[in-house]
């Protein structure tokens, strides 16, 4: 039982990426036919230069970063609905909270799953609310009362999924925590770069809880 | 050759597809996943919960999205931001991804494409240039799971702890990257200030429903905190700013 579940997440999961990939082309692929306008070789590989060694890098990190703590069904499905580190992630670990489970289980990957199908379901449906009264959306968004609210987004989640994740692992948090503030403080300029650091955060914290457990702290 | 218009009914019908297909395949793996939780005896109110609770907790983040395509729209136009928000990206890789594609081609992002070729090279640039973490998860993750599985058989605690030490790592990198103005002055303070008001919120609602048995605020924790946050991040911004 439990391992038809299992084995048939991962064909599943193959088939929705694989067709996923190509829905994703037919875009561009589309707006290339519908108006005669292929990108010219040079500039296209010029425009990826800029990105693609940087992003390919971050996609690599977060697949191995998120995937075991999202579970199979979970990481299938956020990674083609994207927006992990602001929406998905904390939303799976949040559920897995409420619902008592641990990730790398398998009622913890259920859960996930759910998390993550739901989270999509309402993101989508927003955003597309969003484009549909855009005119009547767009002075109160970008109002200047509203701009710190927006701004602080991520102060404001990671404040609140911190207490409860730290209060409960205080010993594994304090290396990359303590890293992580000397090294931002020292280099303000790496807040751009913060998915990259995510991974050197995960190895400091895998080191730590290693010898912490090891010598029997854990 | 065609007119071409960035907001043309075509484009908003090609992305709509995408969309649509997004959320079937959403759908798919809610209703697999649901079926499963509940043959494995997982209750329907507990899935309830979950459910609601991810739902009530996304609306916030999905509201700043929209902030995302409102500041792609006014140099691409509607259906490529609306459909490069609702599906793998976000906008810390979407705005710098365009931002390159535009200095490539001499293009200035501050107006709205009128080149049918500055634009595709720009949703070529955008769809391919962040293509590798879903490629990965397709052909790897299996593998990256039996090796997951395999830590937990050697060493369940181990195990366990493995998982815990990779999100406490992301979310010691994400509050590091909170204190990285705090050297410009009392300013760069202010969202240290949310994140401890935040904190605190969080604290608040776990004495309500422990101490207060207020169960139901257990779910709605998160975005209570997250929002009340947010609302006072106002003040603090007037106050200090």
């Amino acid at each position: 039982m439990k391992s038809s579940y299992s084995e048939k997440i991962h064909v599943w999961g193959r088939i929705w990426c694989s067709l996923a990939l190509v829905m994703f082309t037919l875009y561009p692929v589309a707006a290339s036919i519908y108006y005669k306008a292929w990108p010219n070789g040079i500039s296209l590989l010029k425009g990826l230069i800029g990105v693609a060694p940087i992003f390919w890098t971050v996609g690599a990190i977060e697949a191995f970063t998120f995937a075991p703590m999202l579970g199979s069904g979970g990481s299938y499905l956020g990674f083609v609905t994207g927006n992990l580190t602001n929406l998905k992630v904390p939303c799976a670990l949040n559920a897995m909270e409420i619902a008592g489970v641990k990730p790398g289980t398998e009622e913890g990957e259920l859960i996930s799953t759910i998390a993550i199908a739901v989270s999509s379901i309402v993101t989508t449906l927003i955003i597309f609310l969003g484009v549909i009264l855009l005119s009547q959306l767009q002075p109160i968004l970008e109002s200047e009362l509203l701009a710190p609210a927006f701004d602080n987004i991520l102060p404001a989640l990671f404040g609140a999924l911190a207490v409860v994740f730290i209060s409960k692992n205080w010993k594994i948090a304090m290396a990359p925590l303590i890293f992580m503030l000397v090294l931002f403080i020292s280099v303000p300029s790496l807040a751009g770069s913060v998915s990259v650091l995510v991974p050197v955060g995960a190895i400091i914290a895998i080191g730590a809880a290693r010898i912490l457990y090891n010598k029997g702290y854990l | 050759m065609r007119d071409f218009d960035l907001n043309s009914m075509f484009l908003f019908i090609v992305a709509g597809i995408i969309v649509v297909f997004v959320m079937a395949q959403s759908i798919f793996f809610l209703y697999k996943a649901w079926n499963r939780a509940r043959e494995l005896g997982m209750t329907g109110s507990i899935l309830k919960r979950v459910a609601r609770a991810s739902a009530a907790f996304t609306v916030a983040p999905a509201i700043a999205i929209i902030l995302g395509v409102i500041t792609l729209s006014k140099f691409l136009g509607l259906p490529l931001p609306w459909l490069r928000l609702s599906i793998l990206g976000a906008l810390t890789y979407e705005l710098p991804a365009a931002t390159s594609a535009a200095a490539a081609l001499g293009v200035s992002i501050s107006e709205g494409v009128t080149d049918p070729q500055v634009y595709s090279t720009i949703a070529w640039v955008m769809t391919l240039g962040i293509m590798s973490g879903l490629i990965i998860i397709t052909l790897f993750l299996k593998k990256i799971q039996e090796g997951i599985q395999s830590l937990k058989k050697r060493d369940t605690k181990w195990g366990d702890i493995f998982l815990n030490a990779l999100f406490l790592g992301m979310i010691s990198a994400f509050l590091g990257m909170i204190f990285a103005d705090v050297t410009t002055g009392l300013e760069g303070w202010i969202p240290v200030f949310v994140m401890l008001i935040s904190s605190l919120l969080m604290l608040v609602c776990g004495f309500f429903v422990q101490v207060l048995k207020v169960k139901w605020m257990e779910d709605y924790a998160l975005p209570i905190s997250m929002l009340g946050a947010m609302a006072l991040s106002i003040p603090i911004t007037k106050l200090l700013g």
